[in-house]
């Protein structure tokens, strides 16, 4: 079964340990010059003020001593793999189980995901990383949108995020209103944002489009951040109301929930509530992207991703196809601000960087552009794996860096690598994603 | 008058240090077509070499200023060129031929890893240099005592800045690189067939912009006399902004656009508010794009059907 992949194995063990060694030869020195100032030497603000340095040539060493048994290591995996594009033979009853798989693997999810607050009920941290997997999720659909469905580049999504929460802040700060209310509102409020970014950007293509949003992004923030009147600049807004049932308030009074209900109060009923209300609002997300793909709005968007021009000669307005996808992308992205104000009861600038407009569209190119279920397992692998280096807390986003230049060479069409079509002949039939075009924007 | 004078030299001397940053910007999109996010950070890197080594040379008793200026410059200007070489090898090469939004990933993944390197490699304070080049003429006296002056570290950055670019000109326009570059840039299948080693040009285009940018960040250093490891990131949307605004692609537009900014982002200060001086240069960006949406020196896109 696996005959070519031997034959190559052969051809590539010809080249021997000597080339092995030569090329992590190579890599060392090369790791020797690049570290030789950064690392062999450290500087530091003196006690007077003045710059000194002190050198560290053991970590230097240790470092290129690394890069040169990692190469050898790299070296010998690739020719153990075999060179790239080998194509591998499955068996059928394996492809047949993994299909069964793949199909079985959301409804598993979703079902599971229900359960995460039973049975994780008495350990807040499950919970709490619960519901920020969950706002990413949430984050990655409503960019999928924008990104995976119209194929516009959107680098300022946060810029949405951030007009949510702040609006749901602002308007339960300074008039009471409560959650309810405010949600839609802040929905309301992004979406109009979304369609002022938009109407600027129609004509712009590609990176032009993607260098604007990032603008956008860095215009809100930054007005934020100097609105100090309004904001409260970069202190934030903090006393933000939690969220209430519907009316009824989650507190240990005699109005609260468990009072009403005769149970015993404890803290955890809120994070559960907020847990099962962000589950909520994603799987709307979800539910409307899903319905919008079948509806002709969402054909259109699909069809601008493939070709333009060809939109045009059909006929499709694509300024309102546009405009709908920002605004659409927008929406998602205020709600998912509103509950993270709620959530948080604090917000300031620094919760909505340039970093997290990344995040999330790594989450969405992760998760294969367009596809529902390979955003959640983005968003999964990308904020659990986040969560896992909290000890190392300055190796974190090192660490988060790396992920992603490597997931990006292993995998750069995302996980899931299919899609399925919305419009078929006779029988739905998953298609490569190597045919969706990424758009131009 | 006096005072707009002022502004302006100051304006044309860090338009000149974005210009450096958004010409290693406009020849890799104009190469390969994509972002190189993590070029801010090789000009942040550039900037903490310059200043390592500036540190061990002056420990070394060296007195000289011209000289420690000149062996600073060839070191980072080496060392950060390998950096670009070394990003573009492990992030962007395997990705060559892949959809257009991997290697951009790739890129802010290289950009996180770059500013995080440095963070804990140099610690996260502002590391102060005093000044290095002191000195200066007045150019004029007004009668109300306001004083234009023009310091010697301005002088040098604007005629490095100038030597620099003229150098490079000519690499584009004469040498067997910059033919094979250009020649890359328009069609690299035809190029390839034609004998030029695609892989080698590309790596090539990453180390001269790194090299750039490491002028950039030394300039940054002697002008402003400090580095962070969080600079590279602002100083690279504003210089990527500059060659989007020039016309991505575009080597004087690349220029012009740095220097657009740079007045645009001094004159602002100068005589609005110094916290909306960014939001002013985003904003400009995004008023000249919808006017001209490929920037001010850019080719119009020709779309074939």
């Amino acid at each position: 079964m696996n005959a070519p992949p031997a034959v190559s194995i052969q051809a590539s063990h010809a080249l021997g340990a000597a080339f092995i060694f030569k090329k992590a030869l190579i890599s060392a020195l090369v790791a020797l010059v690049l570290f030789s100032l950064m690392i062999g030497v450290r500087t530091e603000a003196g006690p007077t003020g003045q710059l000194i340095y002190w050198t560290r040539f053991g970590d230097l060493a240790a470092m290129v001593a690394t890069v040169f048994g990692g190469s050898i290591v790299v070296e010998l995996l690739r020719q153990w793999w075999g060179p790239v594009g080998t194509i591998r033979v499955v068996p059928t009853n394996v492809k047949s189980a993994l299909a069964l798989a793949r199909r079985g693997i959301a409804p598993v999810l979703l079902i599971f995901t229900f359960l995460v607050p039973v049975i994780f009920y008495d350990q807040r941290y499950i919970l709490d990383l619960g519901i920020l997997v969950l706002t990413y999720v949430m984050l990655g659909w409503g960019l999928n949108v924008v990104v995976g469905l119209a194929g516009l580049l959107d680098l300022g999504y946060v810029a949405f995020y951030a007009v949510g929460a702040y609006s749901y802040a602002l308007l339960a700060t300074n008039f009471g209103l409560s959650f309810w209310i405010c949600l839609p509102l802040a929905g309301i409020l992004a979406a109009l944002w979304g369609v002022m970014l938009g109407f600027p950007v129609l004509r712009l293509r590609g990176d032009y489009l993607a260098i604007v949003t990032l603008a956008f992004g860095e215009i809100i923030r930054l007005v934020i951040i100097n609105w100090q009147s309004l904001t409260g600049g970069p202190n934030g807004v903090s006393g933000i109301p939690r969220p209430t049932m519907f009316g009824i308030p989650l507190t240990p009074g005699d109005d609260g929930l468990a009072a009403k209900l005769g149970i015993e109060f404890s803290p955890t009923h809120r994070i559960v509530f907020l847990f099962y209300l962000i589950l909520a609002l994603a799987l709307l997300t979800n539910w409307v992207t899903i319905r919008l793909r079948r509806l002709p709005i969402g054909r259109a968007w699909e069809a601008l991703r493939e070709d333009e021009v060809a939109c045009r000669a059909l006929g499709i307005n694509t300024t309102t196809t546009k405009l709908t996808a920002f605004a659409t992308g927008a929406m998602f992205g205020g709600f998912a601000g509103a509950f993270f104000a709620t959530r948080q009861g604090f917000i300031s600038p620094e919760s909505f960087t340039f970093q997290e407009s990344a995040l999330v569209l790594a989450i969405v190119v992760l998760g294969g552009m367009g596809s529902q279920l390979g955003v959640a397992l983005a968003a999964l692998a990308m904020i659990g794996g986040f969560e896992l280096f909290r000890g190392l807390e300055q190796y974190r986003m090192l660490v988060f860096g790396i992920a992603m230049v490597l997931l990006m060479i292993w995998r750069p069409r995302g996980l899931i690598g299919h899609r399925a079509p919305t419009v078929f002949l006779e029988r739905s039939q998953a298609i490569s994603s190597d045919l969706v075009k990424e758009g131009h924007g | 008058m006096d005072y707009f004078a002022q502004q302006l030299i100051n304006g044309l001397v860090l338009g000149s240090v974005y210009g450096l940053i958004a010409i290693g910007y406009t020849m890799v999109y104009g190469i390969v077509g994509m972002i190189n996010f993590a070029h801010g950070d090789i000009f942040m890197i550039g900037g903490f070499i310059a200043l390592i080594s500036f540190l061990i040379l002056v420990s070394f008793g060296l007195t000289a200023i011209p000289l420690i200026l000149l062996i600073v410059l060839l070191v980072s200007m080496a060392i950060t060129a390998l950096y670009g070489w070394t990003v573009e090898r492990i992030a962007y090469r395997p990705l060559r031929h892949s959809f257009r939004l991997a290697p951009m990933l790739s890129a802010i993944g290289m950009s996180f890893v770059l500013t995080n390197y440095s963070q804990i490699a140099q610690g996260a304070r502002v590391k102060p240099v005093p000044p290095i080049i002191r000195g200066g003429y007045t150019l004029h006296e007004g009668a109300s005592g306001f004083v234009v002056q023009l310091s010697n570290v301005q002088i040098v950055v604007v005629i490095a800045t100038i030597v620099l670019l003229a150098l490079f000109t000519w690499l584009v326009a004469r040498t067997r690189l910059g033919r094979d570059m250009r020649a890359c840039e328009q069609d690299q299948t035809m190029a390839a067939l034609l004998g030029v080693d695609v892989d080698r040009t590309i790596s090539m285009t990453f180390v001269i912009g790194a090299a750039l940018a490491a002028v950039a960040g030394m300039m940054y250093l002697l002008y402003y006399g400090q580095v962070d490891f969080n600079m590279g990131f602002v100083a690279g949307i504003k210089a990527f902004t500059a060659a989007v605004l020039g016309g991505i692609g575009s080597l004087p537009g690349a220029m012009l656009g740095g220097l657009a900014i740079g007045l645009i982002e001094t004159m602002w200060s100068a005589y609005f508010s110094v916290e909306y001086k960014d939001v002013a240069a985003f904003s400009i960006l995004i008023i000249v794009l919808i006017f001209l949406p490929t920037g001010l020196l850019g080719r119009p896109e020709v779309e074939k059907v």
